[in-house]
């Protein structure tokens, strides 16, 4: 390149410089100390503070004493954290070991221009800048390993504001495994938690939410589906491990950050269990109870807990104190009608699970434990570990 | 029963005659038990290595053998070496795997790290995309599963499939192996 060129570059890529760095510029409000429900134009919160005026949230200022902890930052955990974000969540603790790629650009919150960074760095960077009020924490690690889930399980015991356990916490993966290993820390930890997902095939989702002893807990019982209500034969999976769309995705996201709002702030009814399938536009609702055979011990020892409790109460007299709406004139003649149906008798595969709605089946089903001493078991004699390990080296 | 991962509707788990013979011969365990359970570790840990053996050696005594584990000291962490023989020419590959905390109600989660991106039969990581039957079948065998069925069951027909595509497709290529 002769000099004049290279002058001419140079100038260009300033002009670049400049141009980047006047699109990420620090953030574009201070914070704000105290949440105001004054309607103009400048305040953030004014929309939000009108549901307290409209009667629907009792105090919403509350929200920002609150902790989420949330568990993959994937299609809908990112959309989960920004809703939340904009909603003024006290403190956000995001857990994720994946970089962003461009592959997930079909789905919401990123951008392509993250692609190679953290998503909980690059969540956290985003979501700062949306609402700067929020405190973030971010670990950028596999919660399954051994390494790593100690540190998960005293996070979630104290990430709060006031350094105690977190409100709830949102489990937002894409496997089975990471599952799992939610459900198996919050049973530890007694946890009200909550499970999301979407189907492979970007169809159906669903959420759940788990409170130890009381309701079922992840693993006492296999997963489970919400019917597609197609043929399922015609379902091809060549060449590909999962399809994903943003809708599915947001739909979900939003299924569960309404439940968590409600929770949260103490108003409506929070879902047990709310299903999603795209194909019909179904959303199964229902709840079930604890698995008293559960695998998981510490399920078994909330569930004792709560029997415990439920026990030790004194027999509330229910008073039905449930207002009747009446509207002045209602010309059109418009009513509600009750559409749950409450507990649907179950055939087949899901006969194992009590209660399980129209629509939604196990993934799976699982049989009555064997005596497992037969003559395929291993048989343990007296050689050590370390003699077995120098065996199998050998070999 | 509906298979959790691609949905379709199995009357019963399609594992060949050939696996299904493997499958006998390979010692089932017994004891439930996960790296975060100290002693009760220590036992199923013994019972993995025993397993294991049992099954390379079958391998062996076939003239069928394909891989090589070991793990650190705590078991918690595998490696190793998988080969995969494919017209008269041996491909090797390195395995890893971690054990999860939920172990063994979940599987082990195999990867071959430097295949990571060359097929979409893998998830981040090079770890191996094997939910279709493998997954509701281990649910349904805990704890009796171990290290070796996964290997058995999971990576094996894996290989058997990926490898010859990538081959094919030119995504993985023989290299002379040094003496």
């Amino acid at each position: 390149m002769s000099e004049e060129e290279l002058k001419s570059r140079i100038l260009e890529l300033e002009e670049e410089v400049k141009r980047l760095r006047s699109n990420n510029v620090t953030p574009a409000r201070e914070k704000i100390a105290q949440m105001s429900g004054e309607v103009v134009d400048s305040n953030p919160y004014s929309r939000l503070m009108a549901l307290k005026r409209m009667g629907i949230v009792e105090d919403y200022e509350k929200i920002r004493t609150h902790t989420v902890a949330v568990v993959g930052v994937g299609g809908v955990g990112s959309v989960t954290a920004e809703m939340l974000t904009r909603c003024g969540i006290g403190k956000l603790i995001l857990f994720d070991y994946d970089k962003v790629e461009l592959a997930n650009m079909n789905r919401l919150f990123f951008q392509p221009h993250q692609a190679g960074l953290s998503k909980v760095e690059a969540a956290a960077h985003t979501l700062q800048f949306i609402n700067p009020d929020v405190t973030f924490e971010t670990h950028n690690y596999n919660i399954t390993t051994v390494d790593n889930f100690d540190h998960f399980m005293e996070r979630i015991r104290c990430g709060s504001l006031t350094s105690g356990p977190v409100d709830i916490v949102l489990s937002c993966v894409d496997n089975y495994e990471a599952r799992m290993a939610v459900n198996r820390a919050c049973n530890e930890l007694d946890q009200t938690w909550f499970e999301s997902g979407v189907s492979e095939n970007a169809v159906s989702g669903h959420i759940q939410y788990l409170i130890p002893g009381e309701t079922a807990c992840f693993d006492c019982a296999p997963p489970l589906v919400v019917a597609s209500q197609i043929d399922e034969r015609t379902l091809k999976r060549e060449g590909v491990c999962a399809a994903s769309l943003p809708t599915t995705m947001g739909i979900v996201a939003g299924m569960l950050v309404q439940n968590v709002l409600k929770y949260l702030l103490k108003f409506g009814q929070v879902s047990y269990y709310l299903g999603y399938n795209a194909l019909v536009d179904f959303f199964p609702t229902m709840m079930m109870r604890p698995n008293p055979h559960c695998d998981d011990t510490w399920c078994r020892k909330r569930q004792a807990e709560y029997a415990e409790r439920k026990a030790s109460q004194p027999v509330e007299k229910k008073e039905e104190k449930e207002e009747e709406v009446v509207h002045e004139d209602n010309d059109w003649g418009i009513s509600l009608v009750d559409e749950t149906s409450g507990e649907e008798p179950s055939t087949g595969a899901t006969a194992q699970v009590a209660g399980l709605a129209e629509g939604i089946t196990l993934a799976y089903e699982r049989p009555v434990p064997a005596n497992d001493d037969s003559a395929d078991t291993v048989q343990v004699d007296d050689t050590s570990l370390d003699d077995l390990m120098a065996q199998m080296k050998s070999i | 029963m509906i298979c959790q991962c691609c949905s379709l509707l199995h009357t019963t788990i399609m594992v060949d005659d050939a696996t299904r013979k493997t499958l006998s011969n390979i010692p089932l365990l017994k004891t439930k038990a996960g790296p975060r359970d100290k002693d009760a570790w220590v036992t199923r840990l013994k019972e993995e290595y025993q397993a294991l053996i049992k099954y390379v050696q079958n391998n062996k005594d076939a003239d069928n053998d394909w891989f090589r584990l070991e793990s650190n000291k705590e078991g918690t962490k595998w490696f190793g070496k998988c080969w995969y023989i494919h017209e008269l020419l041996k491909y090797e590959f390195e395995i890893e795997f971690d054990i999860p905390v939920t172990y063994p109600a979940t599987a082990p989660e195999i990867a071959l790290p430097e295949l990571d991106g060359k097929t979409a039969k893998m998830y981040r990581g090079g770890r191996i995309c094997l939910t279709d039957h493998f997954k509701p079948l281990w649910a349904r065998n805990v704890p009796r599963f171990g290290i070796a069925h996964a290997m058995a069951l999971g990576l094996g027909p894996w290989l058997a499939v990926e490898i010859p595509d990538m081959i094919q497709r030119g995504v993985v290529t023989y290299v002379e192996k040094k003496s």
